[in-house]
């Protein structure tokens, strides 16, 4: 049947009035501003929410929920047997968004790729000089020596050439840094003299299309209808920026917002018992841990790292500090949910009177002070570090050492920390991309104790040896077997109280739907609706 | 009067120095650099800082740096923010009218329920209408505007449900910011009912960032009004048969007010010192916000001016109330 145009305009007038019926603007509660939208100039994960997950997208990314990987605008992939090049063969017909202030000409290439790593990596790129502080993840990944060269060998397909096998390198992919920008895009900027815009009016070719951002206050996206995986549910994303988490759980409350993130693990109880409410939980793949610093007198001593390590009541700190079931008690580096998860490591029972002798055969002199740096503000690995290091303070106090707790701004704690400053530094890691060479190399490698962030100063040529070679193989049981082997090396040197691996948690109304909660705390809600 | 204003204006020039070497020397004295706080827990590597210390220009010896800051303030030049890459000057323009509106607002409820509420204190000396607004007014300048916060969201917008939580406007609304001020934008606007709305988000936080003024200026409005009803003009006004009312409003307060106007001056001060919290607790996008979190960030530039721009409004309003007291009391100008 032929519509009239009469009929037609009445049809389309119905169907658009039954859209907006059923479509709800979904709002999210945010803890912060993003510092801009073009993300490889940052680290922070609020940043990359609002950026890297909205209106980018990679060539792979993670499953929703997990930290496998899914191929994304790489459609397939291989990899050489010596694990030195990578091939990417690229999704067809992705298409940039269109704004009012960018129209493409062109749909995704292989040029985009390029344009998007050369201008991290060659210092020659005319958009390399763009960036008054440079790439900071690219660097701090290696990304910059790990590199030798990204070329294409036709316009769907790129080719990354690596100087070392590494086996996180498609993990590293899926990460914020490496998403995927419109060259159209950025050579018309530059032409124009506008680069400055690139932070402000982002393209990519992700689900949502940024529409405006209202400093400090809120950022507007709409639903890309050309997004390769299908439209976005909700009608319009805006992320209200609200930073004190009593505040956003009250917002919730009243429906002012439909999402909201890091709710207080405290709140929990309360908000599981509202029927209005639901919560989103997961095992973050965090750490809260303090170091013990290997080079100290004393601490050098395995048998006083081992003494604190049984007279610290972990289960009691970790209850206290995020409530019953909010955490698990800390045992290796890294939470379970990880590969190579050393099950035979166990913390020992609690034992004053061993500890004491432990220290006794140590020659520790009873009333030692041991300095105790920690942070003034809470975090997602440790809510409240005042009564954390107190707890630690009474505990150790029992076998006759004493602490003095530092408490000091976050900026000056890292920077004396790495200076080797402390005995013991009160910390944690958020891991960003599921692998366990991201907690175990920046953390405990030699290396990172040249560069200041292992805080234990703990280098061991075994553990070093194993983890060295983990990162070359790319068999995923091989590897686990590997770093298990490793964690069994860690567990006898002690070089760490690993204290709790919080689990996350997202607030929401009772009508959202399709939400994933994601191990690596990013938010993406390409799937997320008001029902 | 002119030699008057050439003396404040002369002090403001050494003032305006003082407050540049202020801000550029204390934020330097917190500990870590931009780099170092933006990388947090990850490697930085030395030669990546050195790189990006240099384009920042915080390799140089520190008195050049000052003088670079202020050979650009002397052009004009705010610099940019090191975290956003946005200019400071548009930084400021885009979120100093939601301070703006929102101390307005305030001073508007202190200067209304605190002159009112001093003035019926004063009158009632000693009632229990005198003790109670005393105790109250005692009560909200001891508040910590972060608990007074929560409990009027708490109340008003969960349990009534009258106002919103936070927020200048219901984000359902797709207000275009044109003058940066919510209730002229939303007039502007087309869109039904954000005019209404702006305004109820307005209450509670005007309220929480008004307390302390309102407290002031009851209690100052109360002990100037009681020493000027025990003056012998309002006697005669008094003896003269005028209606209370004129004696009180007309013949008491204008006198009256001559202090308290100095105590509005001052807290000018108060609410922008004020607006960094309220703004916190209420999502309030304003520059208290903005430069709490440029301190966290160590963004200098954004820091330092943004400092300074807000001692230069404090400086020009006490400036204007000086001019004003010395116009309202010619014995003030003649001093000295």
């Amino acid at each position: 049947m032929k519509l009239l145009p009469l009929q037609a305009a009445l049809a389309a007038v119905l169907l658009s009035a039954a859209a907006g019926l059923s479509a709800k603007p979904l709002v999210v509660c945010t803890e912060g501003s993003p510092e801009g939208f073009d993300i490889v100039q940052y680290t922070t994960a609020v940043t990359a929410d609002a950026s890297a997950e909205t209106v980018f997208n990679r060539l792979v990314d993670f499953r929703p929920g997990t930290t496998e990987i899914q191929p994304a605008l790489a459609e397939r992939w291989e990899i050489s047997a010596d694990g030195l090049t990578y091939t990417f063969h690229l999704r067809e017909g992705v298409k940039f968004h269109t704004t009012d202030y960018f129209k493409p000409t062109r749909t995704l290439n292989a040029d985009d790729v390029l344009w998007s790593f050369r201008r991290q990596l060659d210092p020659n790129h005319p958009w390399h000089d763009k960036s008054s502080v440079g790439f900071p993840y690219f660097e701090s990944m290696g990304f910059k020596d790990l590199l030798k060269s990204v070329e294409k060998t036709d316009e769907h397909t790129v080719v990354f050439t690596l100087s070392r096998p590494e086996a996180p390198f498609l993990s590293d992919l899926a990460m914020a840094f490496t998403s995927i920008y419109s060259a159209e895009y950025g050579d018309q900027l530059l032409k124009a003299g506008k680069t400055g815009d690139l932070n402000s009016k982002p393209i990519g070719t992700g689900p949502f299309i940024f529409q405006r951002y209202n400093k400090d206050a809120q950022v507007r996206y709409k639903p890309n209808p050309d997004y390769f995986r299908g439209k976005p549910p909700a009608d319009a994303l805006i992320f209200a920026i609200a930073s004190d988490n009593n505040v956003r759980l009250q917002k919730l409350k009243a429906n002012e917002c439909q999402v909201a993130l890091y709710p207080k693990p405290d709140d929990i109880p309360s908000i599981k018992a509202d029927p209005k409410l639901k919560v989103a939980e997961m095992e973050a793949l965090t750490t809260g841990y303090i170091s013990l610093n290997t080079e100290h007198k004393y601490l050098s001593d395995v048998r006083v790292r081992k003494a604190i390590n049984i007279a610290f009541d972990r289960q009691t700190h970790v209850d206290q500090l995020f409530g019953k079931g909010n955490a698990l008690v800390g045992v290796n580096p890294y939470p379970p949910t990880l590969i190579g998860y050393n099950t035979a490591n166990r913390n020992p029972p609690r034992d004053l009177d061993k500890a004491r002798a432990l220290l006794k055969e140590a020659g520790v002199p009873p009333g030692t002070v041991l300095t105790l740096f920690t942070r003034n503000g809470g975090g997602a690995t440790n809510p409240n570090p005042r009564l954390s290091a107190e707890m630690l303070q009474a505990d150790l106090g029992k076998i006759g050492l004493k602490v003095d707790i530092r408490v000091m701004e976050w900026a000056e704690m890292l920077r004396r920390a790495k200076n080797g400053e402390a005995d013991m530094v009160s910390t944690g890691w958020a891991g960003d991309n599921g692998d366990p060479d991201n907690f175990l190399t920046p953390l405990l490698s030699c290396d990172a104790v040249k560069s200041g962030e292992n805080y234990a100063r703990w280098c061991n040529r075994k553990f070093q040896a194993l983890i060295d070679k983990a990162r070359t193989i790319t068999d995923a049981n091989e590897r686990a077997a590997l770093y298990v082997e490793a964690l069994a090396v860690y567990d006898e040197d002690q070089p760490w109280i690993s204290m709790a691996h919080p689990k996350m948690f997202t607030a929401m109304r009772d009508n959202v739907e399709g939400y994933h909660i994601n191990p690596l705390t990013n938010n993406n809600f390409a799937t997320t609706q008001v029902k | 009067m002119l030699s008057f204003i050439a003396r404040r204006l002369g002090l403001l020039i050494p003032t305006f120095f003082g407050i540049t070497l202020l801000t550029f020397a204390l934020i330097r004295l917190i500990p870590g650099d931009p780099v170092e706080v933006m990388m947090g827990e990850r490697r930085v590597d030395p030669e990546m800082h050195a790189q990006a210390m240099e384009r920042l220009g915080l390799n140089k010896p520190l008195p050049e740096q000052y003088l670079d800051y202020v050979g650009k303030l002397a052009q004009g030049d705010l610099g940019e923010s090191l975290r956003t890459r946005e200019s400071v000057w548009n930084e400021f323009l885009t979120l100093f009218p939601a301070t703006l509106e929102l101390a307005f607002a305030a001073l508007v409820f202190a200067g209304v329920v605190g002159l009112l509420a001093g003035v019926i204190a004063a009158l009632k000396r000693g009632s229990l209408f005198d003790h109670g607004v005393m105790g109250i007014s005692l009560a909200g300048y001891s508040m910590p505007i972060f608990w007074w916060g929560l409990i009027l969201i708490m109340f008003f917008s969960v349990s009534l449900g009258w106002t919103p939580v936070s927020g200048r406007i219901d984000l359902l609304y797709d207000i275009e910011p044109k003058t940066g001020f919510m209730l002229i934008d939303t007039l502007l606007s087309d869109e039904e009912g954000a005019f209404k709305d702006a305004v109820m988000h307005l209450i509670l936080p005007a309220i929480v960032l008004g307390t302390i003024p309102l407290a002031v200026i009851a209690r100052m409005t109360r002990s100037s009004m009681l020493e000027v009803l025990r003056e012998d003009y309002i006697r005669t006004a008094r003896a003269k048969g005028l209606s209370p009312a004129r004696v009180v409003f007309v013949h008491g307060l204008r006198n009256a007010l001559i202090p308290v106007l100095t105590v509005f001056g001052l807290q000018v001060g108060t609410l922008l010192a004020g607006a960094v919290l309220t703004e916190t607790i209420f999502s309030w996008p304003g520059i208290g916000k903005w430069l709490i979190e440029a301190i966290g960030a160590r963004d200098y530039p954004v820091v330092q001016n943004g400092i300074l721009l807000i001692a230069c409004l404090v400086i020009l309003v006490n400036f204007v109330v000086d001019i004003l007291y010395g116009l309202a009391n010619p014995r003030i100008r003649h001093q000295r």
